[in-house]
């Protein structure tokens, strides 16, 4: 190929030419609207960032391909069909370019997420390294603003929602008994969005006044007034924002048009429940947070007064309101995800059905209804309304009931099951053991006196990370240890994967359980020093999160050396019962040679000659009168590929 | 030992619960969790979050007992590759695990509802003081002394009088919090919060900023000193001489209360 022809063609020569391009375009338009206007200077250099933040990205998403099929299709050329040739990926380039196969967008997102939970632990290095002793070591203030303020961003918006999807990719499709997800561009599209967006915040270090350092939540009108990296949290979040809304619909999509015959929703693993509930609370939340940034957005650049009080008429409070709206669900958007895998996990590995399956899919949907309710218990000290404040205490406590319902019912799977203790178990058993601590002190922050003195301090900071750490990245190491086989064709080690679990369970609660007695003593959060007095307990927790960080190298050397070298996995290394364990490992290219029927329960262990699903041959021989009907009822169900492709 | 075990499990898991129960609780009240008991509203939170620590610890010792008895009288012999019972749930349990979680966070919100009115109770004879932050420090207003309003950049408070703060900002959100009185309120551009409380002991207590307010936020810390009542009198007084001087030499708190710091007081 010419180089012609590859700068014409989708890819990433394309896309190196077009953002340089898109960068002259930004500053060509400022510098036109400003000599239209007669300001001085022509050239503002803020201006130019931000129209080029906005610009680049794009550029880059239709340089490397994003839609080309889409504009030929708009623009009546005809366009290529589909062939499914760029399905699969057969090298590890295969994975650097625009590909609709859900499995390889699944491992694209694994892995993107997972480099930008690097970057982000590193942050939380040099944030550990700087609270070692109290004053200053290594960092100036405003950097140091910078660090906890990405740490938090990457962590939330380009690891722990993100990665819950990629995993959602690789196993919803195949566990719901479809070819692939029902928008299967939309779905790249996504994935593009996420580095776009990661690439973005990383880089607001790189500019003049250094990264965005109003923390992950940006509070108006601090957000307004700091320097020009605030504007890449504020794109950058749009981007990931829309990354997620069109993944979460995407998935809607594909859960309730393209389950096989047979899968009733009462017949759905609760990992299809899961993400079913958590991408309503996407759908529905997300253009909130997008909402309050642009607000910031047009404050800074445009000079609206959304945060302006007094005579202009802004109000500050709003931005609370609103970001807190999405903000709050998004703690749920974080957590459903996991409590999905761990279900999987915790009825495959011991070897019983899931207890109580149908109340646990309710209280994913009663969840999902009262995380609506609860936004205003990160105002509690805000000076917000007062009469507001119990109400919203009170639903945030009434959480706990169909929370507990969740750990209970797990609880009461394992209790006399067949207790197969390996790496995903233990996760899933650290998951539940630390997901009730954050639990409980979640309680603790609903009550609002208490609330009142221990709100934006290091009790925060501990409970933020026992539900997202103990919580969410638990099941994360869950879910990936489970389908790894799956996934790679290839099984992890299993005595390596224990010592990771085991490092991470000890020094997590090192690192994070002395902060909050910290905090309840006193230690306000986001800070770069603090009183004499809490010297040597930061030391302590210091040291214990070096440890911690050090224990998931293990996690990484295992993973890459097993991908490479790892013993071969066969179909269904857990004997487990649910869809996507009755494919190959890895599954075929279009997943199916023969889409199953579905004919029961997806947990019926010890149930003897029970089964989830058939194929083909069984289906002749024992044809079952349950998956008979529904498979002539269930209209729009999936077909075989490529008619299934619905593009 | 594990066959005792799997014959009498519950049994077993029930006393082993009890007495961890009992042993998390002690440590729970036995560890000193809160700074110094400096205001009203200190020993009634304080009390609040005991009651929260004895109602919690049961909850998290019957889960990890659970999960540890699970694993050691259900562990999977090597090769073992049965299947378990085949429960699919057990309705009257469930009704158990709704009813009990509710009634207990129920009670819980109404015990914090309670304690919440009698903190924020109003009481005659106030102190009113304005609060008033900036980046990156405090300043205090007493504006009920006569005509002339009393401006400091240190916080003197009598012991004994209800105080009421009226916190305002000159910029971004800051939150006025002093970690001895466990009080604590946003100062927002555009509103006036209020915070209200009794102070109950002689002392200097740490002001701190706990809402992210720039580059100098880590180092936005004063102290309030409590003085006896005619002692906050008479520093009133010099300082309305002064004229509200900031750089007043008579304001210095330094040698009201002699000897009792925030490290002494704890």
């Amino acid at each position: 190929m010419t180089l012609a022809a590859k700068i014409r063609a989708p890819g990433w020569y394309r896309a190196t030419l077009m953002v340089p391009l898109a960068y002259l375009f930004a500053m060509g338009l400022v510098v036109g609207v400003r000599a239209l206007y007669g300001w001085d200077p022509l050239l503002d250099a803020d201006a130019v960032t931000t129209v080029s933040l906005i610009a680049m990205p794009l550029a880059f998403l239709v340089g490397i391909g994003c839609f080309d099929y889409w504009f030929y299709w708009a623009s009546g050329r005809p366009t290529r069909p589909e062939d499914h040739s760029g399905h699969g990926a057969s090298s590890w380039w295969d994975y650097f370019r625009v590909n609709t196969d859900h499995k390889v967008i699944g491992i694209q997102y694994i892995c993107t997420t997972f480099l930008f939970f690097i970057i982000a632990g590193l942050l939380a290095m040099l944030i550990r390294a700087e609270l070692a002793q109290p004053g200053t070591q290594f960092v100036d203030p405003n950097t140091y603003n910078g660090l906890f303020s990405v740490h938090a961003s990457l962590m939330i918006f380009l690891f722990i929602i993100p990665v819950f999807a990629g995993i959602a990719n690789y196993v919803i499709p195949l566990m719901i008994g479809a070819p692939d997800m029902a928008f299967p561009r939309l779905n790249a599209l996504s994935f593009w969005m996420l580095p776009t967006a990661g690439v973005m915040m990383v880089a607001s270090f790189f500019v003049e006044g250094g990264a965005f350092a109003t923390g992950w939540t940006a509070y108006a009108p601090l957000s307004t007034k700091t320097p020009v990296g605030q504007q890449f949290f504020t794109l950058g979040v749009q981007f990931a924002g829309a990354s997620s809304i069109a993944t979460a619909l995407n998935f809607l999509v594909t859960i309730i048009t393209m389950r096989a015959p047979g899968m009733t929703f009462w017949r759905m693993p609760l990992m299809v429940w899961a993400n079913f509930t958590t991408s309503l609370l996407v759908v529905i939340a997300t253009p909130f947070i997008a909402g309050s940034q642009f607000f910031v957005l047009l404050d800074r650049s445009l000079g609206t007064h959304f945060f302006n009080t007094g005579a202009a008429g802004g109000d500050v409070l709003m931005y609370q309101h609103v970001f807190w709206f999405y903000s709050h669900p998004a703690v749920y958007i974080m957590m459903l995800p996991g409590f999905g895998i761990v279900s999987e996990v915790i009825s495959t590995h011991s070897r019983k059905p899931v207890f109580g399956y149908r109340m646990m899919a309710f209280s994913l949907v009663a969840i999902v209804i009262l995380g609506f309710t609860v936004w205003a218990h990160h105002m509690f000290v805000s000076g917000m309304h007062d009469w507001l404040r119990v109400p919203m205490m009170f639903t945030t406590m009434l959480i706990a009931v169909p929370t507990g319902i969740k750990i209970f019912s797990w609880l009461a799977t394992l209790w006399k099951g067949v207790i197969h203790l390996t790496t995903p178990m233990l996760f899933a058993l650290g998951f539940i053991t630390m997901f009730t601590l954050g639990g409980i002190s979640g309680i603790i922050l609903a009550i609002i006196p208490v609330v009142i003195h221990v709100s934006d301090t290091y009790f925060v900071v501990a409970h933020i990370h026992y539900v997202l750490f103990g919580g969410s990245v638990f099941t994360i190491f869950a879910g990936l240890y489970h389908w790894f086989p799956k996934m790679t064709g290839r099984m992890y080690d299993e005595s390596l994967g224990k010592l990771h679990f085991w490092l991470s369970f000890v020094f997590f609660n090192l690192t994070f359980g002395p902060m909050h007695l910290v905090g309840i003593d006193g230690m306000p959060r986001r800070v770069a020093d603090y009183a004499d007095q809490f010297a040597t307990i930061n030391l302590f927790i210091s040291i214990s999160s070096f440890l911690f960080g050090l224990s998931f190298l293990v996690f990484l050397y295992n993973m890459i050396t097993s991908w490479r070298n790892g013993p071969r996995a066969v179909a269904n290394p857990w004997r487990a019962h649910s869809i996507e364990w009755q494919v190959s490992s890895p599954p075929p290219i279009f997943n199916f040679d023969e889409i199953p029927t579905v004919v029961g329960g997806p947990y019926e262990y010890g149930v003897p000659g029970a089964v989830h699903a058939v194929f083909g041959d069984e289906k002749r021989k024992t044809p079952s009168p349950a998956g008979r009907a529904a498979a002539t009822a269930g209209g729009g169900g999936a077909q075989p590929p490529p008619e299934g492709q619905i593009q | 030992m594990r066959s005792l075990l799997r014959r009498r499990p519950v049994l077993g898991m029930t006393l082993a619960s009890l007495s961890a129960t009992a042993v998390g609780i002690a440590i729970a009240l036995w560890i000193d969790w809160f700074p110094v008991q400096a205001s009203s509203a200190s020993p009634e939170i304080d009390t609040l979050y005991d009651i929260l620590m004895i109602a919690s610890v049961p909850v998290f010792v019957l889960v990890m007992a659970v999960v540890v008895y699970s694993v050691l009288i259900f562990r999977a012999q090597p090769g073992d590759m049965s299947d378990g019972a085949p429960i699919h749930g057990n309705t009257k349990l469930e009704i158990v695990w709704v009813t009990i979680p509710f009634i207990l966070v129920s009670a819980l919100a109404g015990y914090g509802w309670v304690v919440l009115n009698d903190i924020e109770a109003k009481a005659a004879d106030t102190l009113v003081v304005d609060v008033t932050g900036r980046q990156f420090a405090w300043k205090f207003e007493y504006p009920g002394a006569g005509k002339s309003k009393v401006e400091s950049d240190q916080l003197v408070l009598p012991k004994g009088r209800p105080t009421e703060f009226r916190i305002h900002t000159e910029d971004v959100i800051h939150d006025f919090w002093v970690p001895a009185f466990r009080l604590k309120s946003d100062a927002v551009p555009g509103l006036t919060t209020r915070l209200r409380t009794t102070p109950t002991k002689i002392g200097k207590y740490d002001v701190v900023c706990a809402e992210l307010c720039g580059i100098g936020h880590s180092t936005m810390r004063q102290q309030v000193s409590v003085v006896p009542d005619g002692q906050f009198e008479q520093w009133l007084l010099k300082k309305k001489k002064s004229g509200g001087d900031k750089s007043d030499a008579g304001g210095d708190t330094a040698s009201l209360t002699p000897g009792v710091g925030y490290g002494d007081a704890r």
